[in-house]
């Protein structure tokens, strides 16, 4: 196959592997325009979370932080806190795109999200031999239409915001999301420590100001998720 | 009607600062050609940042919601259960976010 079909070819197929995403995609992004609007963010400040963030929990964390009267800078480092497995996914990347040019991994770095890698990364390993301009037309086809939807139903949320009466006990939406994320990723006795010593950790450490308590408890859970990682391996 | 105790400038600070943390997160090693990877040891602490982050941030919401200032209710304490059970058994948000939002409000409409 030329190389010109066989990027085309990639970039269908990650197309068709993205686009069911859409359905986490549509509804998390709506619901954040929901909740930044709610929380008294105006439209351009929702829409810049959407558009120079772009990655959904650390979005809510930061909105409801905020809703907290947070300090900002506690706000950043907790939100940060929350995208370091994104430095995971581009270590995991870089033996694959490593070598394009500048733009083109500035590029895949912004793109960077959940599904775009969880896509990309089970391809380069199934076909490792893809050429490399192959390897980035599959990565942009699993996220050229995941990206525009997330900032067009951010947008979408953030109108319907200030419609959507109390009834709807809204203020329920972001503790329902984080745990809708956070069930799936329970999947070793490990992360379930790790969420474990999250959970008692936070609620023990309440009263550390400033919500240091959070991050500590998150030190914490990821060190006891590592142990127990480490002693399963052991063990086997 | 702005319940946010910042002034706009802190906002914007907070979204660009995080917007750019975030990318730099991102480019890191893509933007480091021949640094192939991290160390084991940090590669399996970063595997659980998120599940380390997450259930702590959202613990205190369910526990102490604001809705009922801070008062313990069941049928928020219910839909919590159900969201995280039915995610983690089907590995779905979707499903997870439908079993949460129905369990919420069967709950709220019972207890008025």
């Amino acid at each position: 196959m030329s190389v010109a079909k066989e990027k085309r070819a990639a970039f269908w197929r990650g197309t068709r592997d993205g686009v069911p995403f859409l359905l986490v995609v549509v509804p998390f992004a709506v619901l954040f325009g929901v909740v930044g609007t709610e929380a008294g963010l105006p439209l351009a400040q929702v829409m810049g979370f959407s558009i120079l963030v772009i990655a959904g929990a650390a979005q809510f964390t930061a909105v409801q932080l905020m809703v907290d009267h947070t300090p900002a800078i506690i706000v950043i480092v907790s939100a940060l806190a929350v995208n370091l497995r994104m430095a995971m996914y581009s270590a995991a990347l870089t033996p694959h795109l490593g070598t394009a040019k500048l733009w083109q991994r500035a590029l895949v770095a912004y793109l960077c999200v959940d599904q775009s890698y969880a896509c990309s990364h089970a391809e380069y390993e199934r076909r490792p031999d893809l050429p490399l301009l192959a390897k980035l037309a599959y990565f942009v086809g699993t996220i050229w239409i995941i990206a525009p939807s997330w900032y067009v139903c951010t947008f979408l949320g953030a109108l319907l915001g200030e419609t959507i009466p109390e009834a709807w006990a809204l203020d329920f939406a972001v503790p329902i999301c984080f745990l809708a994320l956070i069930g799936p990723a329970l999947r070793t006795l490990a992360h379930v420590s790790a969420a474990m010593a999250s959970v008692v950790g936070s609620l023990c450490l309440i009263w550390v100001p400033y919500n240091l308590g959070l991050i500590l408890a998150a030190v914490i859970a990821m060190m006891i998720g590592a142990e127990v990682e480490r002693r399963m391996e052991q063990s086997r | 009607m702005n319940s946010l105790q910042y002034s706009d400038l802190t906002i914007w600070v907070i979204i660009f600062v995080l917007g750019l943390g975030t990318f730099l997160l991102r480019f890191s090693f893509l933007g480091l050609i021949g640094r192939r990877g991290f160390p084991e040891w940090v590669l399996r602490h970063l595997r659980y940042t998120a599940v380390a982050v997450l259930p702590g941030l959202v613990a205190p919401l369910v526990i102490w919601p604001d809705a009922t200032q801070g008062a313990l209710d069941i049928p928020r304490l219910a839909a919590a259960s159900a969201t995280v059970l039915v995610g983690a058994l089907t590995r779905n948000a979707i499903a997870a976010i439908f079993a949460g939002a129905g369990t919420l409000y069967s709950l709220l409409w019972l207890f008025g």
